[in-house]
C-alpha cells in the first residue's frame, strides 16, 4: 500500500549513511489509477443509459365515440381493470336478451404471463404473423425492397379477409379500461399487441353493459 | 518520462503518476461533455416495454405523475421562449426578458400560468418545494392551458423551422426538417383515465400520433 519512507528513499535503507534528514515520499499509485478508471467507466456508461425509449402509438380520431357500432370482422376486446386484471371477449358485444338472438357475451379472465395475453394474441393472429415472417424472409433474401416490405406488412395487418375463400381478416384489438386500471396495464397490452404484429388497435370507452359484466366478474 | 526500474533487486516497478493524470483528465472530459440534465420537477417512473425506438430530439413531452398532475416541456430553448411569449399574450401576462431567458433553460413545468411568473423567479431551493405542492397544468374544458401550451409550442416550432430553412437557403446550405413529435411520459401507476384526458387534449388539437415513453424491458426471450 502507500508507504512513506523517510531518510533515504525506498530500498536505500541498508545504506545507512549519515545524511541531512531529507524525507522523500514514494506513494504507490496503483490503487489510485484503479479508482480513476472506475470513475471514468461509471461516467461513460451512465451518459449512454439515460436515453429513454419510446413506443410509437397512433390513436384513432374518435377516441370518445363509443357509440359507433364498429363492424368488427375479427376482433378481440380487452378490458383492463384494477390490480392488473385483464378480461377479454371475442367479436362483437352481445348483451343478454339481445335482439339478434345471439348468446350473451361472457368475459374470460386472462393474465399477463406467457400463457395469457401473449399466447392468446399470437394464436389469434397466427395467419398475419406467418405472412409477415414470409415477407421478412423475402426481404432478407433481397427479393423485395425495404419499402415494399413495409407496405406489404402494413397491408397484411389491415387485411379484410374473404370468408368465401376461408381467409380470415387480420386481428384487430379494442382496449377498454375501467376507472381503476393504471397506465402500466395499457402499455403492457400495447406492447403485446405490437409483438403480435397487430396493426389495428384502439383505446375506446367502455359501454355501460360491459361495465355491468365487469363488475359481476370482479366480485 | 516513464522509467522502468529494473535490476535493482526484485520486480521492475513502473511510475504510475502520469497514468493517474491521464485517468483524471479523461474523467474530467467525460464529466464536462456529458450534457448536464436539468433537474426534473417530478419523478416519473415509466413502465417498461419491448419497444426500442429512441425518443426523437424535436419533441413536446407531457409528463403525468402518479398523482395525475400534468407537466409540459419542449426541448428547444428558443421555442420555449417564444411559446412563453405567446402564452403571456393569451393570458395578458407580461414576462420580462430575464424571466423568458430563465424559462428557456428550465425543463418541465407544472404550474398554472397565473403562478408561472412567481415560479420562474423563485430560487432553485424554493422551486423544489413548489414542485411538490404544484397542481400540475390544468386541462379541464373551461381552461385548457395544456392545450394552449401545446398549440403555441407547435406554432413557435414551425416559425423557428421556417426561419432556419430560410437562413439555410440564403447560405446555400442544406436544411433537414425534423418534424415536431409529441410524447406522453406517464408513471406506471397513473390511473389510465388521467392519461386518457391528456390524450383527449392532443386529439382535440388534431394530433393523432404520439409516442409513449417507456424504459427498455429486460425480458427473457419470448418465443
Amino acid at each position: 500500500m502507500a508507504e512513506v519512507n523517510t531518510g533515504g528513499g525506498g530500498g536505500g535503507g541498508k545504506h545507512a549513511k549519515k545524511r541531512a534528514k531529507k524525507s522523500s515520499t514514494r506513494i504507490d499509485m496503483t490503487p489510485m489509477v484503479d479508482l480513476a478508471f472506475l470513475l471514468l467507466t461509471f461516467f461513460v456508461l451512465t451518459s449512454t443509459f439515460s436515453k429513454p425509449k419510446v413506443m410509437e402509438i397512433p390513436f384513432p380520431k374518435d377516441v370518445d365515440d363509443h357509440t359507433k357500432d364498429t363492424k368488427v370482422n375479427n376482433a378481440v376486446t380487452f378490458i383492463l381493470t384494477k390490480d392488473d386484471g385483464v378480461y377479454y371477449y371475442n367479436g362483437q358485444f352481445y348483451p343478454p336478451d339481445n335482439k339478434d338472438g345471439k348468446p350473451a357475451t361472457t368475459l374470460t379472465k386472462t393474465n399477463w404471463g406467457p400463457e395469457g395475453v401473449h399466447k392468446l394474441l399470437l394464436d389469434r393472429n397466427k395467419r398475419t404473423i406467418d405472412a409477415i415472417k414470409k415477407l421478412e424472409e423475402r426481404r432478407l433474401n433481397k427479393e423485395i425492397s425495404d419499402t415494399t416490405y413495409q407496405r406489404l406488412a402494413i397491408a397484411e395487418q389491415g387485411r379484410r379477409g374473404d370468408p368465401s375463400k376461408g381467409v380470415e381478416a387480420a386481428l384487430t384489438v379494442l382496449i377498454k379500461t375501467d376507472d381503476k386500471a393504471v397506465y402500466k396495464n395499457v402499455v403492457d397490452l400495447i406492447d403485446e399487441i405490437k409483438v403480435a404484429n397487430i396493426g389495428i388497435y384502439a383505446v375506446v370507452d367502455m359501454m355501460p353493459k360491459e361495465l355491468e359484466l365487469l363488475n359481476a366478474a370482479n366480485k | 518520462m516513464a522509467e522502468v526500474n529494473t535490476g535493482k533487486g526484485g520486480a521492475p516497478t513502473l511510475d504510475m503518476t502520469p497514468m493517474v493524470d491521464l485517468a483524471f483528465l479523461l474523467v474530467t472530459f467525460f464529466m464536462l461533455t456529458a450534457t448536464s440534465r436539468v433537474t426534473e420537477p417530478v419523478v416519473v417512473d415509466t413502465p417498461s416495454s419491448n419497444q426500442d425506438k429512441l425518443l426523437p430530439e424535436n419533441v413536446i413531452v407531457v409528463s403525468v405523475d402518479a398523482r395525475g398532475r400534468s407537466f409540459f416541456t419542449v426541448n428547444n430553448p428558443e421555442v420555449r421562449k417564444n411559446t412563453l411569449d405567446r402564452m403571456g399574450k393569451q393570458y395578458n401576462i407580461t414576462f420580462t426578458e430575464e424571466e423568458k431567458k430563465k424559462f428557456g433553460g428550465m425543463s418541465s413545468i407544472g404550474v398554472d400560468i397565473k403562478q408561472l411568473k412567481q415560479y420562474i423567479n423563485m430560487s432553485d431551493a424554493d422551486r423544489v418545494a413548489a414542485d411538490r405542492k404544484a397542481g400540475g397544468i390544468p386541462l379541464d374544458s373551461v381552461d385548457n392551458q395544456l392545450g394552449n401550451w401545446i398549440q403555441f409550442a407547435r406554432i413557435a416550432e414551425r416559425t423557428q423551422a421556417k426561419e432556419q430553412k430560410e437562413r439555410a437557403e440564403r447560405l446555400g446550405r442544406e436544411f433537414k426538417d425534423k418534424p415536431l413529435r409529441f410524447a406522453i411520459k406517464a408513471d406506471s401507476k397513473t390511473n389510465f383515465l388521467q392519461v386518457k384526458d391528456v390524450i383527449k387534449v392532443f386529439t382535440k388539437k388534431e394530433i393523432f400520433i404520439f409516442n409513449l415513453i417507456t424504459n427498455l424491458e429486460q425480458t427473457a426471450k419470448k418465443e
